[in-house]
């Protein structure tokens, strides 16, 4: 089940990954929720810079916080580590 | 033995003229003739022969007077700015083996045994005859100012500290240095001793003065001659008192000079010399560059290449691994201190740690070599980022700073003073956006900031650099 808080925070993630893929001249794959990171257009610099900018609009940063957790294959998987440390 | 030069009273009296030329700070101006019949110093001359004098003042003046009076007369002249800590005055006493203090306070700097401390202040008229005799050539040891940790003391000469400083004029009394540095440090002293050797007078700063009434003093006092770091010049520009000064030479050195700032300094003093310079404690005074262009030309490097050096007047210069390399008579002989690291390498040759790049037909200063930013394993200088930030019309200022990935190890940040502090949120957000746009356009993806924050003013460290030091 998918709250109003949750999907607000999808799409600000969604809105993030626009974002930086426009400023870095990527072309963004569509964003479902199964697109893997890796097939998304977009490489490990645009993807720090878009953890930095949802530190800055959330307050938190998921990869830091948490000692062992698995780095997120797809997009749903990225969602949820907010989601989870939200 | 004393040899001619080794004390910088020898130069005064030799010149003259000493009744037109002064010293001045916002409460005092000591014509240098009354150090003819006078001294600064409470105790005679005498007593400081053969000692490790520590010249511990707060303000500049006394520091200036005692320097001119201990120089051929003291064994060993330590040089401590105003700013450096207590705990580490004692580590600098313990390592220059400091046996006596000059100080402008009535209290004991050293608190210590075997240490005396000498009160010093403006020149009182001495009832007996004042011998100024050079009796040796003294060591001048000057403090590194280390980011962190204890500071270096590095040692020099005058024959040293003099060396990039032209001799082939005749004294001119009429001109007027002046500096926004401490005379206390390296990039000061040689101010000061172009002061003093060159037949002039000098304006000093004073740290408890604003930088509208500093400038206001150099107005008045018609200064025609003023060097700082190019972070002393941006906070200049934001004075409007910066407009009300005349100079005929300006001057840039400690820091990186990119082009912004000397088109800035050539569009307020078009008439001027404008000059920036390369200089460390230890590597001393390598050139001076006037033709108003940012970094300095290839030809001083013997080839592109870096293995072979080239020789300018008495300098050496090579590129190693990256960084300049400095051989001559003007660096410093070696640090103080037990198991103190060598200052030069088997050649003779002092590393800056200064990082340098060919671009076309100059080399261009890209940073210092502790200091890069890793991005995912890519090396960013942040003063290459900041050249283009500063490019910016609307930019006074800028740093750039590492923040922490956990995706890259490193992410760069950047922090930047507008010309304008009355921007409205629409304007503040434009301006960013547009330094975003400017840096994607003139550099690599991985130097592009991840953010650009507009501040109000950003912290200038004692030394007149940037302050680096709260970098996470």
């Amino acid at each position: 089940m998918t709250t109003a808080h949750d999907t607000s925070l999808r799409t600000r993630i969604v809105e993030e990954f626009a974002r930086v893929a426009r400023e870095h001249g990527k072309t963004l794959a569509p964003l479902t929720d199964d697109l893997a990171l890796l097939d998304s257009g977009l490489d490990s610099l645009c993807l720090a810079i878009i953890v930095a900018r949802l530190e800055d609009r959330l307050g938190v940063d998921p990869f830091s916080a948490a000692d062992d957790a698995d780095f997120p294959v797809t997009l749903a998987d990225f969602v949820r580590l907010y989601e989870d440390a939200a | 033995m004393p040899h001619d030069g080794d004390a910088l009273w020898e130069f005064l009296s030799g010149q003259g003229h000493l009744a037109e030329r002064a010293l001045s700070t916002p409460d005092a101006h000591v014509p240098l003739s009354d150090l003819a019949h006078g001294s600064s110093l409470g105790a005679p001359l005498e007593e400081f022969s053969d000692r490790s004098v520590l010249v511990a003042t707060r303000g500049q003046l006394v520091a200036a007077l005692a320097l001119i009076e201990l120089s051929g007369v003291a064994r060993r002249v330590v040089l401590c700015p105003p700013d450096v800590s207590a705990e580490h005055v004692a580590i600098v006493i313990a390592t220059a083996a400091v046996d006596t203090v000059v100080s402008d306070q009535r209290r004991d700097v050293a608190a210590r045994p075997h240490v005396r401390t000498v009160l010093a202040g403006l020149p009182q008229r001495v009832s007996t005859g004042l011998s100024r005799r050079t009796r040796r050539r003294t060591e001048w040891i000057l403090l590194t100012s280390g980011t962190t940790g204890a500071p270096k003391l590095v040692l020099h000469t005058l024959a040293s500290l003099t060396g990039p400083i032209a001799r082939d004029t005749a004294p001119v009394t009429t001109t007027v240095w002046s500096t926004f540095y401490d005379i206390r440090r390296y990039g000061g002293l040689q101010i000061f001793l172009r002061s003093v050797l060159g037949g002039g007078s000098l304006v000093l700063s004073d740290s408890g003065e604003s930088t509208d009434a500093f400038l206001g003093r150099v107005a008045a006092l018609g200064v025609t001659h003023i060097s700082g770091t190019p972070s002393h010049w941006r906070r200049a520009l934001m004075s409007t008192a910066a407009r009300k000064i005349g100079p005929r030479y300006v001057r840039l050195s400690g820091e990186i000079a990119d082009q912004a700032i000397l088109d800035r300094l050539r569009a307020l003093y078009p008439d001027a010399t404008i000059a920036h310079a390369f200089a460390s404690t230890e590597a001393g005074v390598a050139f001076a560059v006037s033709d108003g262009r940012a970094g300095f030309p290839a030809g001083l490097i013997g080839d592109a290449r870096g293995a072979v050096e080239k020789r300018i007047g008495d300098v050496e210069m090579r590129i190693e691994d990256g960084s300049l390399r400095i051989r001559s008579a003007r660096t410093a002989t070696r640090y103080l201190g037990d198991g103190a690291e060598s200052l030069r390498d088997a050649d003779g040759f002092v590393d800056t740690g200064d990082m340098v790049e060919l671009v076309g037909d100059r080399y261009h200063f890209v940073g210092r070599r502790g200091g890069v930013i890793n991005v995912g394993g890519l090396k960013v200088h942040p003063e290459e980022v900041e050249a283009v930030l500063n490019g910016h019309p609307e930019v006074r200022m800028s740093i750039v700073r590492p923040r922490k990935s956990p995706i890259t190890g490193a992410l760069v940040v950047a922090e930047v003073v507008p010309t304008r502090d009355d921007l409205d949120d629409p304007a503040r957000a434009r301006l960013a956006e547009e330094l975003l746009e400017l840096c994607r356009r003139q550099l690599p993806r991985h130097k592009v900031p991840a953010s650009v924050a507009l501040v109000r003013s950003l912290a200038i460290a004692a030394t007149g650099k940037i302050a680096r030091s709260s970098c996470a």
